[in-house]
């Protein structure tokens, strides 16, 4: 009991030394509260898949009634803004090449003529379908205008996000970036900045064991990393509308989990770095994939095999299911034990791998 | 007397670089002990390894009857160490810094407090307590580091160049409080590689490239050089140097102001007559007078000694 004791109390003093020093540290106390509203602002803003104002070129042959309503239509749409006109289909591609409109409505002279036989197609949409997000949306243009030609096979109906928003699917997620991004830098460079001012050479030499040390190192972050959870909810909420279906205590439960596993992956980089540029290269090595991989930008059952298994191993992936499933669709925590089960597995595994690698000598 | 510190056949090596090499120690406990040698000689490393710090490559150690690396765990509860360079956190005040290492050692509540504020008052930090410690002074960092290492009242205290960056008077004070933790039981290692600092240890170790240069108190040390020395001081210092330059047994000149000091490797009278003979020769007069060996004269013909082995 009386070495239990010992033991917490050391946890204690080493976590209560990291909130005085943080507390201190005005750079990295503001980085806690920036760097989730920053990037919400940004992402939550910048990345839209729902794309509009796509620039568009317009070389209209025909000039009639019919082809001014069309084009008038897809202006309407908000999908497409007209910014050029053009002579000729050479015109029109030209514009393209030039990068001054990702899309072209071509409308030949004989328009009408073409649209009253109605077999075969009146007018063209050149598309730069080097990104397919544009093409995309091109393809829903191509609906535009075109006569009902007997009932639709499927009726497409759209839960959880009836308002296609992509705010609604980015900002749980982002929740999972930002903390990805700042939980595992700051446990890696706090280890390795006692490194690298010598701290540590003195802490190795005291009685402190090696769990305590990381222990209450990374005791700390864990409220940090729920005070930045509760900032991106709240800003979610207020600025994009994002709402929280499912239980918030479920929300925070897997946030918890999910920090945990981030800790420990710090903890772990740590043990590699000696300078804490190193440990910010590392952490970059683990944050790209993140994003790439994890279902953040591109639905996961997308993407091939080979990615597919390496996102598994990355706890922003599971992460992403959990929050996505809560806030989202309502899901219950116990319908998602899977990726719980998996992020508690990797933050022992991980855990116990740092442990093992950090050694109180120097050599 | 009881041995604090045993050590055999210790090396260590980095590569292929010998830092330490087949060193024998044996320290008495309650003394004051230092290492002294130039920068690269290995003085570091051996503390390292001490406390287990560093696995030696070569060797057994003993330290407080433990054996090291092994029970390297159990020892660090009754030393204490004090890095080359300040390593408590600047960011922290004095009195937080010593409450956390405090708090690290195992002390609690009444005890922790008095043992704080027994130490600010020995160490004269009382009017620091609440001033962060990177505004420190060289010499107030030096006292507080000291403080921070005996909290837990160590029976071994390792200082690794503990007063490199102290002015003379602050030195002075440190070395007084070390003799005063002496006193009272404590054994104490130091490396340094100042010879005044050196003067002061009840025993000392010359290491030179990782070898055993020269054992034994300074007092003994100087009584048996094993050289002659010489000063001279001559009318012209420059003439004398040319004259004495080529001196058969000659280990070194050093030139002290107007003086000249000599290290002969012979006894004192025949080193007295080859003197005077070189500078009567070259028609230089001077004053030569046989006189004592100091630390730094001992420390040439051991780092000689060791370099011809």
């Amino acid at each position: 009991m009386g070495a239990l004791t010992g033991s917490s109390r050391r946890i204690l003093a080493i976590a209560g030394k990291e909130v005085w020093q943080l507390a201190r540290d005005r750079l990295t106390f503001g980085m806690i509260v920036g760097i989730p509203l920053l990037q919400m602002a940004l992402f939550g803003y910048a990345i839209n898949t729902d794309v509009r104002h796509l620039h568009a070129g317009v070389a209209n042959l025909s000039g009639s009634q019919r082809s001014l309503e069309l084009v008038a239509d897809a202006q309407a749409s908000q999908v497409v803004d007209i910014v050029a006109q053009a002579g000729s289909a050479e015109a029109l591609l030209d514009l393209m090449r030039r990068g001054r409109a990702q899309i072209g409505i071509y409308l030949p002279p004989d328009f009408d003529r073409r649209l009253a036989q109605g077999r075969t197609t009146a007018a063209s949409l050149f598309v730069d379908g080097s990104d397919p997000i544009v093409l995309a949306a091109a393809r829903g243009l191509a609906q535009l205008g075109v006569p009902a030609a007997g009932p639709a096979v499927f009726e497409l109906r759209n839960f959880y996000n009836p308002e296609r928003r992509t705010a609604v699917n980015i900002v749980p997620a982002l929740m999972g970036v930002i903390l990805t991004m700042t939980m595992v830098l700051f446990t890696s460079i706090a280890i390795v900045r006692e490194r690298e001012r010598g701290n540590l050479e003195l802490l190795i030499t005291t009685p402190v064991r090696t769990p305590e040390l990381m222990l209450g190192k990374v005791l700390p972050y864990v409220g940090i990393g729920l005070i930045q959870v509760t900032l991106v909810l709240w800003a979610g909420r207020w600025l994009f509308a994002v709402p929280v279906n499912g239980s918030l205590l479920d929300v925070y439960l897997a946030a918890l989990v999910f920090i945990v596993a981030s800790l420990t992956l710090g903890l772990l980089i740590s043990t590699f770095a000696q300078t804490q540029f190193q440990s910010m290269q590392l952490t970059f090595f683990v944050f790209l994939p993140s994003i790439l991989l994890s279902g953040f930008m591109f639905p996961f059952d997308g993407m091939p095999q080979a990615a597919r298994v390496i996102a598994e191993v990355l706890p922003l992936t599971h992460f992403i299911r959990l929050i996505r499933g809560i806030m989202l669709r309502a899901a219950d925590i116990g319908d998602l034990q899977g990726d719980i089960r998996a992020l508690g597995l990797f933050s022992v595994a991980a855990l116990a791998l740092a442990i093992a690698r950090f050694r109180k000598r120097l050599d | 007397m009881h041995v604090a510190i045993e050590a055999r056949g210790l090396g260590k090596s980095f590569g292929t670089v010998r830092a330490v090499d087949g060193l024998d120690l044996s320290i008495e406990s309650g003394r004051i002990y230092g290492f002294l040698g130039p920068n690269g000689s290995g003085k570091s490393t051996t503390l390292r390894m001490l406390c287990g710090l560093l696995r030696p490559s070569a060797g057994e150690i003993r330290v407080l009857d433990y054996a090291i690396p092994a029970q390297s765990e159990a020892l660090r509860r009754r030393m204490g160490y004090m890095t080359q360079s300040f390593s408590l956190y600047g960011d922290l005040s004095v009195a937080e810094n010593l409450r956390f290492m405090a708090t690290i050692y195992g002390l609690s509540g009444s005890v922790r407090r008095a043992r704080i504020a027994d130490l600010l008052q020995d160490l004269d930090l009382d009017a620091l307590a609440r001033q962060r410690a990177a505004t420190l002074s060289g010499g107030q960092r030096q006292r507080l580091a000291l403080a921070a290492a005996t909290l837990h009242r160590p029976g071994l205290l390792l200082l690794d160049e503990p007063t490199s960056a102290v002015d003379p008077q602050s030195r002075r004070n440190f070395w007084e409080i070390l003799f005063a933790l002496s006193g009272e039981g404590t054994t104490i290692l130091v490396s340094t590689h100042y010879m005044d600092e050196a003067e002061r240890c009840h025993g000392l170790a010359i290491l030179d490239a990782g070898r055993l240069a020269a054992e034994g108190s300074p007092r003994s040390l100087k009584a048996d050089i094993g050289a002659a020395v010489i000063e001279v001081l001559a009318d012209d210092p420059q003439a004398a140097r040319r004259a004495l330059v080529d001196l058969e047994q000659l280990d070194s000149m050093t030139r002290l102001g107007a003086a000249i000091r000599l290290l002969l490797d012979a006894d004192a009278d025949t080193a007295l007559r080859a003197v005077r003979a070189a500078l009567a020769g070259a028609s230089v007069s001077a004053r030569v007078t046989p006189t004592e060996a100091s630390l730094e004269d001992v420390f040439v013909v051991a780092t000689r000694k060791t370099k011809a082995a």
